[in-house]
């Protein structure tokens, strides 16, 4: 489909819908729903703008021509167990994260290592605008216009020597911003905290590789991984970690939370694979978030449409063994 | 209580389309319903999951409940109660077939062979249907004593509902484990009548009549 919406025209709409949400939500009245029409439409203007704009370049290049999901559904039907495990608990829960300000550590094999502020780590970046598909473990999709830079850019300012053969990222760990990571009786996930991601060097420095900052010409949500997190468009969502507090090179594998919860289901690699089910589930397709109730299931491409671009960085791997 | 019964039934029935009535409504976007959010067909699958679950639970207290309070009445709400738990299971079966899996027969079959959860919930579909079939008034008395047996059938039922539940969560058991602690009480109070009657049935020689609980 050509036809893509710019952010610019449906900003209005979109931030009405926030604002309503927002309303609705403070009133107490979403589950109930009580909330008359009228009413709604005469909320007040108040929430705007509770994130900045960004300037950015739209990368053409790099985006899926594919039609984008709306704001609502991008910031409002996430994965982000440390604000709950339901797909709205994010978007309820994540205002008690407070991404301002924001250090990140650089650790293990680079040259420049130490622990940076978020203005330093992005100031030399120019921001460009990539429309990803998304696409969850869970066998569900999305088409995102994130903003960000290419990883390979952040990472190479920090020189890693020879012995970088993978990067981790590890996400903030602070019971008191994310409440899902107390370790209460009945808050337990199971996974242990903080949630951490990693990825082979080459795969970090694959021009696809990107660090998130926004979304939708905004300040990326809390609950989107704010300030910073990365997207990999041919990995399984649960690859790209969120809220970056820390990058470290290593020269071992690192162990990635979902593989130490459950390793016969999510892997280290979890590059999208139709043809690799998960036990529980098929991975062959998918269902798209926004497609009509009756829409039917989308088939799932290998590596989520991406291959070629990045099946070379597989080649001669038994990816049913490497899942 | 009896005298009652044109209100309570009535309003038990639309209780039991409040599920119903939000799916419909949510799918068609009614001004006045409730959101699905942005991926309805996992909601109204959820919707109609619960449903049946609950409903099933609340047949398995009907007879604690009568006998704790001596409140016979109760028992002629049990029906309504059953025949809707098997509806929001048939629902839900459709739902997953429909919208879920759009009619892709070959990977509803796979799924049912492969995935021990959905192989659980199936099976306490197909063990509902006989259930549903002879919950009328003729069929009971055909049946007679036969009736009883067969509808123990809900015990397995529910332990298999619970089950598949269980089994699909990725992570966070706690919901799940709600309705285990729950089903636990509710069969773990029949053994222990059970036990106490037989206790009593030995003691005495009048027998008490064996009784579905």
């Amino acid at each position: 489909m050509p036809s893509l919406i710019r952010p610019s025209e449906i900003t209005n709409e979109r931030f009405f819908r926030m604002r309503r949400d927002l309303l609705v939500q403070t009133l107490g009245l979403a589950a109930a729903g009580a909330l008359p029409g009228a009413l709604r439409a005469a909320a007040p203007e108040s929430a705007e703008a509770t994130s900045a704009t960004l300037k950015y370049t739209r990368n053409a290049k790099y985006s899926t021509t594919d039609k984008p999901n709306t704001f609502a559904e991008v910031t409002g039907y996430n994965n982000f167990y440390e604000f709950g495990v339901d797909k709205a608990d994010p978007a309820a829960n994540a205002g008690t994260l407070h991404p301002h300000p924001w250090n990140v550590t650089i650790a293990g094999e680079a040259d420049v290592t130490g622990t940076f502020t978020i203005e330093d780590l992005l100031k030399p970046h120019p921001l460009e605008e990539r429309i990803y598909r998304h696409r969850c473990v869970e066998a569900w999709s999305m088409v995102i216009p994130w903003v960000g830079f290419p990883l390979a850019d952040l990472l190479a300012r920090f020189k890693p020597n020879s012995r970088a053969k993978y990067v981790e990222f590890t996400t903030l760990l602070d019971p008191k911003q994310m409440p899902g990571q107390s370790p209460s009786l009945l808050a337990q996930t199971g996974l242990h905290w903080p949630y951490v991601e990693g990825l082979r060097i080459d795969e970090a420095m694959h021009p696809l590789a990107f660090m998130v900052v926004g979304v939708y010409g905004r300040v990326l949500p809390n609950q989107n991984g704010a300030p910073l997190r990365v997207h990999l468009p041919w990995k399984y969502g649960f690859k790209s970690g969120k809220s970056i507090v820390k990058i470290r090179f290593t020269e071992r594998q690192p162990a990635n939370t979902w593989a130490i919860s459950a390793p016969n289901e999510y892997g280290f690699y979890a590059n999208v694979n139709p043809k690799v089910d998960h036990p529980r589930w098929t991975q062959a397709t998918e269902r798209h978030i926004g497609d009509g109730f009756l829409a039917g299931r989308r088939p799932t491409l290998m590596f989520n449409g991406y291959a070629d671009q990045v099946a070379s960085l597989y080649s001669g791997m038994d990816l049913r063994r490497y899942f | 209580m009896q005298r009652y019964r044109w209100v309570y039934k009535p309003l038990l029935f639309l209780a039991c389309l409040v599920p119903l009535a939000w799916a419909v409504g949510g799918v068609l976007q009614l001004p006045a319903v409730p959101s699905l959010g942005a991926d309805p067909v996992r909601r109204v699958l959820g919707i109609f999951g619960h449903s049946a679950l609950n409903l099933l639970l609340l047949t398995l207290t009907v007879s604690p409940a009568r006998q704790l309070t001596g409140n016979a009445h109760l028992l002629r709400l049990r029906r309504m109660l059953g025949v809707f738990a098997f509806t929001y299971a048939l629902l839900h079966f459709a739902t997953y077939v429909g919208p879920f899996q759009s009619f892709s027969w070959n990977a509803i079959v796979k799924d049912l062979v492969k995935r021990p959860y959905i192989t659980l919930g199936f099976t306490a579909l197909v063990l509902l249907v006989p259930l549903a079939v002879t919950s009328t008034n003729a069929m009971m008395r055909r049946l007679k004593r036969r009736w009883q047996s067969l509808h123990r059938l809900i015990y397995p039922i529910a332990i298999l509902g619970v089950w598949h539940y269980w089994w699909q969560v990725k992570k966070d058991i706690r919901e799940p484990l709600i309705y285990v602690v729950l089903l636990a009480v509710l069969l773990g109070w029949r053994l222990r009548r059970r036990q106490r009657q037989r206790a009593l049935t030995s003691k005495s020689a009048s027998p008490t009549a064996p009784e579905t609980t």
